[in-house]
């Protein structure tokens, strides 16, 4: 099967911002895996934009610039997106894709999400790159 | 003079569940936020964001996240030693939840202002902490940050 076929979102997502931002460098995930969400959802993504578009702009700026790429998705089929906006100088200095938090499993009390979506719980320790955080253990 | 009595009532509502509580050395202030009417939304939402110097739109509470990311705002602010501030439940109003995101034209929750201006999401949060930049902009806000004591204590 087409991969583009079997993850639209993900294809679409790659298209709108490589024509809005012309990016030196693109990672697009898909993170659902991660969240309350039923196997092949679409709907929590990171994304890691290079682009000489974001220079000299601050980081609320280069966000907005990202979310009005995916204006229609993120009105949608998305229902999270964290967002990297590097500038070429700030990817070869740091190469690194950054991590998402442990879902609490919001979605699964969201209906806006999937609706009647079955319940999958994903709790665990969060660690921040400090480790001075306290790990906060979910109960069901 | 119905405006006035629709007005009234939206405030008491607004107003009937606040609540304190302690959290570690702090407080913060939980509201539970009741459905708003759409046309009043925005100045609402206005006052909401100015109240307080610091305000968080999230899902779940700061004792119980019920969103990784949320957790990762709260987290970084009880780093910071910022136990004092606003913070919203938009999973308990989706008029809230959706208010906010056209307010501040930005599409995910959580949410965060400082002095009445959006600073962005979990993601800028997280970044101004790592750059540094988080401690100066809570200094702005007339709040120190725990971790220049710590820095201090381990000189």
């Amino acid at each position: 099967m087409d991969p583009g076929v079997a993850r639209p979102v993900e294809g679409t997502i790659r298209t709108k911002l490589t024509q809005a931002l012309q990016p030196d460098h693109l990672e697009v995930l898909n993170e659902s895996h991660m969240h309350a969400v039923p196997p092949g959802s679409e709907s929590h993504f990171r994304v890691l934009v290079v682009s000489t578009h974001f220079e000299g702009l601050p980081l609320l700026q280069r966000h907005r610039l990202v979310n009005e790429a995916l204006r229609e998705e993120l009105s949608s089929r998305i229902h999270a997106l964290a967002i990297q906006a590097k500038t070429p100088e700030q990817w070869r200095s740091d190469p690194t894709l950054a991590k998402s938090p442990q879902c609490r499993g919001g979605s699964k009390h969201d209906s806006t999400v999937i609706p009647g979506a079955p319940q999958v719980l994903g709790f665990s320790i969060w660690e921040m790159e400090r480790k001075e955080l306290e790990p906060l253990c979910m109960c069901r | 003079m119905n405006k006035i009595f629709r007005l009234t009532a939206t405030s008491l509502r607004a107003m009937t569940s606040l609540y304190r509580s302690n959290q570690n050395n702090g407080q913060f202030l939980y509201i539970s936020p009741r459905r708003m009417c759409t046309a009043e939304n925005h100045n609402s939402l206005a006052e909401m964001v100015k109240k307080d110097r610091v305000v968080v739109f999230m899902k779940g509470t700061p004792q119980q996240p019920m969103c990784g990311f949320s957790n990762a705002v709260v987290q970084i602010l009880r780093m910071h030693g910022v136990n004092n501030y606003a913070a919203y439940n938009v999973l308990e109003d989706q008029d809230l939840r959706q208010g906010v995101k056209t307010f501040s034209n930005w599409p995910t929750i959580p949410q965060v202002f400082f002095n009445g201006e959006f600073v962005g999401g979990c993601d800028i949060l997280l970044q101004m902490h790592q750059s540094g930049d988080l401690v100066e902009e809570l200094e702005k806000l007339g709040i120190r940050s725990a971790l220049l004591d710590k820095e201090k204590e381990s000189k």
